[in-house]
Formats: C-alpha cells, structure tokens, sequence
C-alpha cells in the first residue's frame, strides 16, 4: 500500500478523487466492498426464502428435542432409540473426541518413531521409514479406513470360533480376542476401596514431580547430582502396589469369557471394528505426517549445537533432553498442533464405517430421518468450528510463551 | 636423528615399503555394511528387525501378487482357476477397468474422449510445468479447458466457443483500460466477458444439443478416476488465483476487506471437508435461483474450489510475510501502485516461496477427491463400494481394487510432490 500522501489540491473536491487521491481511494474501495457483500449476502437469503417457502420448509430447531428414534451400538453415555435428537448428537460429540483424542495419541507415538528412526545411521532402517512415509502420506485416509475396516470384518475370525470348550481360537494372552465385530478387551472391576488405590496412584505422580523439583533444586544450590531414574520408577510403582495389597486387591480384570454364552463373547468391553478401522488408520496416516514434522524439526537445531554440548561433556541422552529436544520441540509442536486439529477433522470420515460420531447421528441420521438439512449442517459446522478455533486459540497461547526472548 | 644412531644399529630400513591394499573389512561393501548396518549391537538388533520385517512383508504379498489370475468372468471362476492356491484375482481390474476409470454411466462408445483429453492434459500441462518450452505453447493450455469441455461433456460446440468468446472479449478489454488503472481494467474485462456470455446465451438454441457433433454426456454420468481427475484438476486450478486474492485481502491495510477474507478463511479451515460436501450436496441448492438447476458436479467444484483456496490463502499469506519489508518499500519508492508493485514485485518473489506448500495442498486436495463418495458420486472409491463389490461376480474381492486404486493415488501424488521438488532445486537463486 502506497504511503505517498498527495499534495493537498487547492479548490474544490471533484468526484474523480474518489478514485484517484489515495485518501480517498481507500475509503471508496471499502464502500464498494461493502455494498457488494450486502449485495450477495440479500441475493442469497432471498433465494433461501423463495426456495423454503416454495418447498414449503422452515428453519426451526424443534427436531431436536424429538425422539431419535435410532439405536447408537457405541455409546459413551446412556441412551436408547427414545432419546431426543440432541442427546444422539451428544453421543456422537463424544464419539467424535474419543476417537480424536485415541488418534492423536497414537499417531504422536507412530510419528515420533518413524521420524527419529528416519534419521538413524542405520541405512535399511531409514529407507524402511522413509518407504512407510511416501506409502502412507500418498495415498488417500478415506483408502486406508476402507483397507483396514475391511481387514478388521473380512479377515478375522467370528466370535463363535472363540467359543465353547475346544474353540478354534484361543484368547491371546487369555485376555484379549480379535473378531470380525471388533475387539473383545478386559475390562477392569471397580471394588470396594479401589478409590483409595486409585487416590494413592496420582498422589505419588504428584510426588514424582516434587521429588524431581527438589532434586533440580538441590543441584543447582549445592552441585549435589540426585539420581532420578530409578527413584521415578520406585515412587511411580511402590505406593500403589502396597496400597493394592493392604486395600485387598480391589481392582480386577473382566476377560472375555468363551463359555458365558454359547453365540457371542460376553464379559469385558467390546471395541467396535468400525472404531478401530477409523482409530488405526487416522493414526497411520497421520503418523507419517508427524514423522516428517519431528524429522524436520530435529534437523532444524544445527549441528554446532550438538558439537558444542559434546565439547561441554555431556553425554549423549542429555544433548537430546537439553539441547536438542528443547529447540526442535519449538519446530515440530506448531505443524503437531495442526495434525491433531486435521485428526479432528478427519474423524468425521468415520461416517463412512458406521462410527457414530457426529457426522453420522446428527450430519447422518437425524438429517436423513428429520429432512433438516440446513439445521443439522450448520450444528455440525458450527462444532467443528468451536473446536478448531479453541485448539488454535491454545496454540497461539503456546506460541507466544515459546517465543524467542530476544533483546 | 638416524645420522647419529646408523652406525649403532644393527638394521635401518632404506627402501619404502609398497603400499598394500586396506584389510577387507575397512573398505568396499563389507565396511560398508558395517557403518551403515551393524554400526553398534542396537543398530544392528535393528537391522536385523527389518530385515525380518521386509521378509514378512514380501512373502506374505509376493506369492499372493505372481499367482494372480488376469482373465476369468467372476470370483468363482477365479477361485476354480486357482484351485485352493493363494492367489489375487486381478481379473475384476480387466473386467472392470472402463468402470474404474470412466463410472459405469459413461456411455460405452464414447470412451475415446476423456481419453483423449487426458492425453492433451499431459501437452497443456507441459509449457506450464517446464519453462524451458516455448512460450507459444502456452496458447494450446489456454485452449484446453474449453476443448476439454467439449470433449468430456459433449454436446453443442457452441457452449464452449461462447464461452471461450466472452473471455477473449474480456482479455481485450482488460488491455486496453489496464493502461488507465489496473482495477478499471480488471473489473471491466469481467463485465465484458459477462455481457458477451449473456447475449451469447440467447444465440444458443435449447435443440443445439440434439444434433450435435458429439453426443452430449450429463454431468451425472462421470465416474471412476476421471472423475477424480477432473474435480482435482479443476479445483486446483480455480482456487489458486482465489487463494492468491484472498491472501492479499488478508494482508491489505483496509480493515473491512481484511476482516471479509480473515472470517472466510478461517470458517473455511475451521469444518471438515465433508460438512462442505453435505453444504454442496443438501443445502446449496437453496441459495441459487428458483429452478437454475445448478447439477450436483458444479456444486462439489464450487465447495472443494473455496475450501482449497482457503488453505492456499494461508501458504502465500505465508510467502508474503516471508518477503523482507525492504520489498514493499522497494515498490512504493519506485512510485508503482498497489496493482504494479503487486504484479511486479511482491507476488513473483512470494509465490515462488509458496511453491511447496501450494503443492502440498494440491496433492492432499486431490486425495481428498475421493471423500465426494460420501456423498454418492461415483468417483474411484464409489465405483468399488458400489456398482463393483455390490455385484454378485466380484463380492468379496476387496484387496484387488483397493490396490489398484492406491496404486492410481500414489503415482500421481508421488510425482507431483517429486515434481514440486524439482521446480523447488530450480527456481533456487539465492547463493547459500
């Protein structure tokens, strides 16, 4: 934009100023635009009023207090086909973050290994790493939850060859049985003083970082080195075990059973095939992503920061811990936040597996079930887009405090 | 030194020993493999590990893959041919190929065209990709959508010589008032081209079609990888420009603008593709004029069209900010204008930054094509969910197709993203 101001002309104001002496122009430019979004904005709404009022529609939000009338076959809260509309959309909200928040825990874990193994002096390996990330980034998400929701339902076995006293196949680890309806996973058993085990495990958590504050605390006051691995692990494990024990083993595992029932698996959870389909997949696919996220941000600390906290004497796991990862995670965290918002957004391909998330109960069913397209679209944009805006929000707050203080 | 030891020692070494070769282990592919393999005992646990890995990979596919039946009717001819061997059955790709690439409306003995038009992409396509080409190319790229038009939907050629009439009107007008002010010309070449596609419109008879040198194809009708194709080429296309001016509204100084573009990107980027989709498919239809009858098509390329430029919008508002101030000023004190400084200076530096991220979102936009089976167009992932898993031959054959068709994706985006690098490696003029 220009910064030249004009000369003030003497005499009197001529219209072509508007156009031509940049202090006006600027103005007129805005009128314009403003004239023709208003222009657009009453085009369109008067189409939307003539098309409703021609097919006899109106924009109301009642359906949704109505009965749903359709069964949800995984639920994070109770609900039955009675339930209203909004409660259905509540499932498939929390749907929709459970298999987000599964995802982003995965694909961080196959991101992050798959990035630093690309970077390992281990020629095979890293060509491995490299073959996995061209594979997974170039072919569509959509192809991937297809290939392994078919593999979960086309290739396992039933649930009845699980069963009886001689069946076909045996639990794996007596715990967990793979079925073409999903998987059958133990369940733990809430008994009577678990609450106190359970109290006991974050209160030595929180001890675990008091104890590694006072260590740091001690070393720089003293020089005085505390060890810190073993201890960690000690306080982590030792505490709640005892207090497993003296509580009488409160706590126990609900396997699934091959001879409660002589047609399905009963006991334990069940973890729908379409939820591992879309959990998987959303994980490998976005892994490779991340892989190439944390590859780039770890080559981006030069190597003279390695070369100088080599000559400083440090060994090699604490270069990595106080050198390297400090800086790289200032490189990778930004584009990481982004993969999970596109995790997020991705989930929502769920529909096409039978996942009841947001998209397939309110964006899916009820839209089909209740003809309120324009309702449920803009519900399901409108959620989308407090997610999307809250995560950035966040990211933006990290990003200032991540800031580089310079002078 | 030795001066004074010679005569005391009972041997000195007068000749130069010949050099003789490196032990073998220090040098060729053994010392190779024990650098890059077996550098310590981890790195060697690794090796060994995908060693094995790749071993169950292959051996597991490899046998499956060369047993493969190409010709047989129906999955049950193909299980008889292979009698009880693993074995893929590739034969539903020969038997299906047309449906996988062109959808199974397309009409049969029409073929040759988005054939042929897929040919001619690959000259349009060429000036544009490789600048060393002659520049007179260029004319033919500016041709082939119009030809491509004609060729994949058919009908009257007086559609797309209407259309490609108004744009030449446009162009000229664009050249004479740029001269005055960038904007006069620009917003005039639009109304010209508006108006000539207006009066056009009543030239074309409603019978035009009927009697046309090709036989017209509705939209309706496309499918499988063509359809693919054509959104992502299509929507690539359209959204660069309206990313490019969505950015600068981004950027421009003018808060009303400003504020337009940031809401709009940022809604935009904010929901997932396939709510866009659901808007495209339920819901856009009542913001057009009772009975315009805006098919299904137009809709999809309109939706994906805004939601790429979005995303294109942020990677060169990112390649605008990268550009040192010291550019702006450059272009301000050489008294250009907004438009010129833009045209001249800004833009040519910031989009050849932008390059990679542009082809990033180019290759994800053309995975995301896929997500228009969602809403039931028959696209290379619907023609396999549907018309072809869905028939009684071929039910069952999951592994086949969805090979194939990742096979399609990976070569395509795998060569742009080999493409963008080369350009990248290219257009480097900075001396580092």
């Amino acid at each position: 934009m220009t910064t030249l101001t004009d000369p003030p002309k003497q005499g009197s104001f001529q219209p072509m100023m508007l156009l031509n002496d940049t202090r006006y122009r600027s103005i007129t430019f805005q009128v314009i635009a403003l004239i023709l979004l208003i222009l657009a904005i009453w085009f369109l709404g008067s189409n939307l009023a003539t098309n409703l009022a021609a097919a006899g529609l109106n924009i109301s939000y009642d359906f949704l207090g109505n009965p749903a009338g359709y069964d949800i076959n995984q639920t994070l809260i109770p609900y039955t086909s009675q339930s209203t509309n909004l409660q259905a959309a509540f499932v498939g909200i929390l749907n929709t973050l459970l298999v987000a928040f599964l995802a982003c825990i995965t694909a961080t874990v196959f991101g992050v290994l798959a990035g630093v193994l690309r970077l390992s002096k281990n020629w095979l390996v890293s060509k491995v790493m490299s073959v996995y990330v061209e594979i997974f980034r170039n072919i569509p998400v959509l192809i991937w939850i297809l290939i392994i929701f078919t593999i979960m339902t086309a290739s396992m076995p039933t649930a009845k060859s699980y069963l009886g006293e001689t069946p076909d196949n045996g639990l794996i680890a007596g715990l967990f049985a793979f079925t073409n309806r999903g998987v059958n996973a133990p369940a733990p058993i809430w008994g009577e003083g678990s609450m106190v085990v359970v109290a006991v495990f974050i209160a030595s958590i929180i001890g675990i970082f008091a104890y590694r504050k006072y260590a740091k605390k001690l070393l720089f006051d003293t020089g005085r080195l505390l060890p810190t691995g073993w201890p960690t692990l000690a306080i982590l494990i030792l505490p709640t075990l005892i207090a497993f024990f003296v509580m009488g083993q409160p706590i126990g595992l609900d396997a699934p059973d091959p001879l409660a029932n002589r047609f399905n698996l009963r006991g334990g959870i069940q973890i729908g095939a379409p939820l591992i389909a879309i959990w998987f997949a959303l994980s490998i696919y976005t892994g490779a992503f991340i892989a190439e996220n944390v590859r780039a941000g770890i080559q981006a600390v030069s190597k003279g920061q390695t070369e100088a906290a080599a000559a400083l004497g440090l060994r090699p796991g604490r270069i990595m811990n106080l050198v390297v990862l400090p800086q790289a995670l200032r490189v990778i965290i930004p584009p990481l936040i982004s993969q999970y918002l596109n995790i997020t957004k991705n989930s929502s391909l769920a529909i096409l597996v039978g996942y009841a998330d947001i998209t397939a109960t309110l964006g899916g069913i009820t839209l089909n079930q209740t003809g309120r397209a324009i309702e449920c679209v803009l519900l399901l944009m409108l959620f989308y887009l407090v997610i999307s805006l809250t995560i950035s929000a966040f990211m933006n707050v990290y990003n200032n405090r991540m800031k580089l203080k310079e002078r | 030194m030795s001066d004074t030891q010679s005569h005391n020692v009972a041997f000195v070494r007068e000749t130069f020993l010949p050099e003789s070769a490196p032990p073998s282990t220090a040098t060729g592919p053994v010392k190779w493999i024990k650098d890059n393999l077996f550098a310590t005992w981890a790195n060697g646990l690794l090796t060994v590990a995908a060693l094995y890995l790749i071993f169950l990979v292959l051996s597991s596919t490899m046998p499956w893959i060369f047993a493969g039946i190409w010709n047989a009717e129906s999955l049950a001819a193909c299980r008889e041919v292979l009698d009880g061997v693993s074995g893929a059955c590739f034969a539903v790709l020969t038997e299906r190929w047309n449906q996988l690439l062109f959808g199974f409306t397309y009409p049969t003995d029409q073929y040759w065209r988005p054939t042929l038009a897929f040919v001619l992409l690959f000259v349009a396509m060429a000036p544009v990709l490789f600048f060393d080409l002659p520049r007179k190319l260029l004319i033919f790229t500016g041709l082939y959508p119009f030809l491509a038009f004609w060729l994949i939907w058919g009908g009257t050629i007086l559609a797309p010589l209407l259309a490609l009439a108004g744009v030449v009107v446009g162009y000229l007008v664009y050249d004479r008032l740029v001269k005055n002010s960038f904007a006069a010309g620009f917003f005039g070449g639009i109304v010209a081209a508006f108006v000539v596609w207006y009066i056009g419109g009543f030239l074309i008879s409603d019978t035009a079609n009927e009697n046309a040198m090709l036989q017209a194809v509705p939209s309706r009708d496309l499918g499988g990888f063509m359809l693919n194709m054509m959104l992502g080429i299509t929507c690539v296309s359209l959204s660069v420009p309206l990313g490019i001016a969505l950015a600068l509204g981004r950027q421009s100084n003018l808060p009303l603008i400003k504020g337009i573009c940031v809401v709009f990107i940022e809604f935009i980027r904010g929901v997932p593709l396939i709510t866009l989709l659901f808007v495209a498919n339920v819901m856009l239809a009542y913001f057009f004029p009772p009975g315009s009858g805006v098919d299904l098509f137009i809709r999809v390329v309109i939706m994906i069209t805004i939601f790429s430029a979005a995303y294109i919008a942020e990677v060169i508002r990112g390649g605008l900010a990268a550009l040192p101030k010291g550019q702006y000023e450059a272009g301000d004190s050489l008294g250009l204008d907004y438009a010129q400084s833009m045209r001249l200076i800004i833009l040519p530096q910031a989009l050849k930054i932008s390059i990679p991220g542009i082809v990033n979102i180019a290759v994800g936009l053309f995975k995301d094509t896929t997500l228009v089976s969602v809403i039931s167009m028959f696209d290379i992932v619907g023609m396999i969910r549907g018309p072809i898993l869905a028939s009684t031959d071929w039910n069952g054959v999951y592994w086949e197709l969805f090979m194939f068709a990742s096979v399609l994706f990976f070569v395509v985006c795998y060569g742009i993203s080999q493409y963008s690098q080369w350009l990248e490696r290219r257009l480097a003029t900075d001396h580092r």
